[in-house]
């Protein structure tokens, strides 16, 4: 990462922390007074930031997924990558839906009194299990190289050690070479039980919303299918984003053509999605006539229409499919169009959420009492964004500490024969017992990453 | 000519006229006040008891004294055997909004709570034009489509008829309020009317000295009390209208129901025949909110 990237970061993080701490003062003490959203339109910016940031952690999955299970060789080095940052944005997506509630240190009741009719409490078990399945992945991914960290000893031994559970990697050459299998095994079943367990979980995001017969606008049997791509596309995009950004270890052309891979990938699933969108705009509104033209009209041309074509459609779909197709070859490209893919795909969210809710159940009921929260219309209010800073700093701070503190970028663990393994078998032990120097050679020509970054997790073997 | 005119009959003068048309209105009075004087005559009251029973013919005293004889049958069996229906005239609502008032009384509601609006529709354009005013409770349906959404079961269809929130389990996920397809629940933000104002401020000296708004709510049976700055129930949760459930099972008809000025809302258990609602929604002119959604609402309207 250059220097310029890293400073805009650092001052986005700290403008972000400071507006966070107004945000979540505000939240602790009064509540959510200063929210602008109300009883008719009860779910605001929170709820389209959490389908957001959990669609993000589902497409992280799956294509973390493609390279345990399926062992796509182009994408072995953003195994660990894509897992981690599948966990750091679930973390987010349950912070912002932590932030919306009514009572939040209730929360814990969907565990002890779950009522499984509702999507809701699918939802919250589904994540659970996905999260302890993307721990123990990442731990199975990691093991090695935190037992490592620990031995070596340190300031940081103990949390080393404590992250690997004490366990302690062998030093004997066939012994690791065994564990490596083991972990490839483990991971490759892990990973199988993860994608139908990510499907069903971002799949029954979308059904949280199609399966309320009150609102037609959501209660559609294509939502599941729209918000799985979506997930892929807005993951996949924030993947392309990040490696890109932070390069993922390996030489120049393995990285450029895990790049050009990720793009390739992102730029279909794009197309995708605009398919899908397609049919779920232009079947409504092809004769003009049905309950949901209205809503389509109020999207498209209404006051708040710019939220479709500038920012989904303009810098979310036109802007990154130009770079996408033509500066694939371009790290700033590919870059540029996955952060915009990645961060526009809210605008796709608050399109999902909002405007339905924006359409009186009985024509009169707004002007039956007039109260603040008592209105059909929303825009989030100023505190509402200072809660989501408070999430996306959170979540960077734990993405830097993870990739701190962890051996997120360098292709030293599993995963990189995971891939070969599936390739082909036999290459697979030729491959893992290819000898230190190579390794070596290998790791040292890769882009010079981090420089602040400590030396354990240096790319370069210094 | 004399007798042309005898045979046509004498012109009239406007003397004659006027006469006339005062007969006949003596006649008419005595006419209507002879058919009054019959109908309340012991005998008219025998002949004809079923339609004095139709609650047009009551005074709107009388059909709240035969609600609340249809209570306390109700009230004496089982609660599984009892089933609450609400039935609103809407040829008999005034749009005067007293229902909705002491219902925000009786159950002490905040800012941006509200169970029962009057929605107002204007039908016809000028010089043909209408109003019409339809009071909307929750509808308390038989297939809830806000109760299986709940993640933590805290609202659900009771035996009796009435839908019901947990207060105490609620976790304020909103999910029911955006499953409602009638927007019949609220949720409660923790705000106060006289939140804010400086201390003896003329507007709310009243409410803040009544100590209205912190005097406890008793929905469900329990004593609920709003303080400002706690964050405790029913603060933060889903609430809507459970037809005063406390006050039916302190042998009360709900506070709409005794407050209608138009005498336009009638309370009972539908599982009894005899009941004034059993009868009404047998009318042609019932009617049900969204019917085509299936969510069978056990609040009827005569439309
Ligand atoms: S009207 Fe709404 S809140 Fe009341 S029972 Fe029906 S769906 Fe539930
Ligand atoms: S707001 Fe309360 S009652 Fe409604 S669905 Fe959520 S937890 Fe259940």
């Amino acid at each position: 990462m250059n220097k310029g990237v890293k400073t805009c970061l650092w001052a986005a993080w700290i403008v972000l922390a400071a507006v966070a701490a107004y945000g979540l003062g505000e939240r602790a003490v009064a509540g959510k007074e200063l929210a602008n959203y109300g009883s008719y339109v009860p779910w605001g910016l929170w709820v389209s930031t959490y389908i957001y940031f959990i669609g993000l952690s589902a497409g992280a999955f799956l294509l973390s997924s493609m390279v345990y299970v399926f062992g796509v060789k182009s994408l072995a080095r953003v195994g660990r990558l894509a897992l981690f940052t599948a966990a750091v944005t679930l973390g987010m997506a349950l912070f912002s839906i932590w932030m919306d509630l009514g009572h939040m240190w209730r929360a814990y009741e969907v565990l002890t009194r779950p009522n499984f009719h509702s999507m809701m409490a699918w939802m919250v078990w589904l994540y659970t299990g996905y999260f302890l399945l993307i721990l123990a992945e990442l731990w199975f991914e990691l093991r090695c190289d935190l037992a490592t960290r620990a031995a070596a000893g340190g300031a940081l031994a103990p949390l080393y050690r404590l992250l690997s559970l004490g366990w302690t990697c062998p030093t004997d050459a066939a012994e690791l070479q065994a564990c490596h299998q083991q972990s490839l095994r483990v991971l490759r079943r892990l990973g199988a039980l993860g994608i139908p367990l990510a499907i069903a979980f971002h799949g029954g995001v979308g059904a949280l919303f199609a399966t309320l017969s009150a609102r037609p606008y959501w209660h559609s049997g294509l939502f599941p299918i729209l918000f799985l791509t979506g997930a892929l596309v807005s993951g996949g995009a924030l993947l392309l984003c990040l490696v890109s950004l932070l390069g993922a270890g390996g030489s120049e052309r393995e990285q450029k053509e895990l790049r050009v891979f990720l793009a390739r990938l992102v730029l279909v699933l794009l197309v995708f999605d605009v398919i899908l969108e397609w049919a779920e705009v232009s079947i409504p509104l092809w004769y003009g006539v049905g309950s949901e033209v209205g809503l389509w009209k109020e999207i498209l041309f209404g006051h708040y229409g710019y939220v479709f074509w500038v920012f989904h459609l303009g810098l979310g779909v036109v802007v990154p499919l130009a770079l996408l197709l033509k500066g694939q070859a371009s790290r700033f490209a590919t870059g540029l169009a996955g952060l915009l893919v990645a961060t526009t795909f809210l605008a796709v969210r608050l399109n999902i959420v909002i405007p339905p809710q924006t359409e009186p159940h009985l024509r009169g009921l707004a002007e039956a009492y007039s109260d603040a929260r008592l209105r059909f219309e929303y825009v989030p209010s100023l505190f509402e964004w200072a809660v989501v800073a408070a999430v996306v700093a959170a979540g960077m701070a734990v993405f830097w500490l993870g990739l701190r503190l962890l051996p997120l970028l360098n292709g030293e663990g599993p995963e990189e024969d995971a891939a070969q393994t599936v390739s082909s078998e036999p290459v697979a032990v030729a491959a893992s017992s290819e000898s230190a120097g190579d390794a070596a050679e290998r790791e040292g020509s890769a882009e010079p990453s981090d420089p602040d970054a400590p030396p354990a997790i240096q790319a370069s073997p210094a | 000519m004399e007798q042309a005119g005898a045979s046509l009959g004498k012109p009239r003068d406007t003397k004659g006229g006027r006469a006339t048309r005062r007969e006949l209105f003596a006649r008419a009075l005595a006419a209507a006040g002879g058919l009054s004087a019959l109908a309340l005559t012991r005998e008219g009251l025998a002949k004809e008891p079923a339609i004095l029973d139709r609650p047009d013919d009551w005074a709107p005293g009388n059909a709240l004294e035969r609600m609340r004889r249809d209570l306390e049958r109700a009230l004496a069996k089982p609660m599984e055997k009892r089933k609450w229906v609400m039935v609103i005239d809407l040829e008999k609502c005034i749009g005067c909004k007293a229902c909705t008032v002491s219902c925000v009384a009786e159950n002490n509601l905040p800012p941006g709570v509200v169970y029962r609006p009057v929605v107002e529709e204007e039908r016809g354009e000028f010089p043909h034009v209408r109003k019409r005013f339809i009071p909307r409770p929750c509808m308390h349906c038989d297939n809830p489509p806000c109760t299986p959404v709940c993640p933590v079961g805290a609202t659900w269809k009771r035996p009796d008829g009435i839908v019901a929130v947990d207060y105490d389990a609620c976790i304020g996920c909103r999910y029911c309020l955006s499953a409602c397809p009638y927007n019949a629940r609220t949720a409660d933000f923790g705000e106060f009317y006289t939140e804010g104002l400086a201390e003896g401020s003329e507007a709310f000296a009243g409410p803040r000295a009544s100590g209205y708004e912190t005097r406890p709510s008793f929905e469900y049976g329990k004593e609920w009390r709003r303080t400002p700055g706690s964050h405790a129930s029913p603060m933060g949760n889903a609430r809507k209208c459970q037809f005063c459930l406390h006050r039916i099972e302190n042998h009360l008809l709900p506070a709409c129901v005794t407050t209608c000025l138009g005498g336009a809302t009638y309370f009972g258990d539908f599982n009894d025949p005899e009941s004034l609602v059993h009868e009404l929604v047998g009318s042609s002119r019932m009617m049900r909110l969204k019917e085509e959604l299936g969510t069978e609402p056990s609040v009827f309207y005569l439309a």
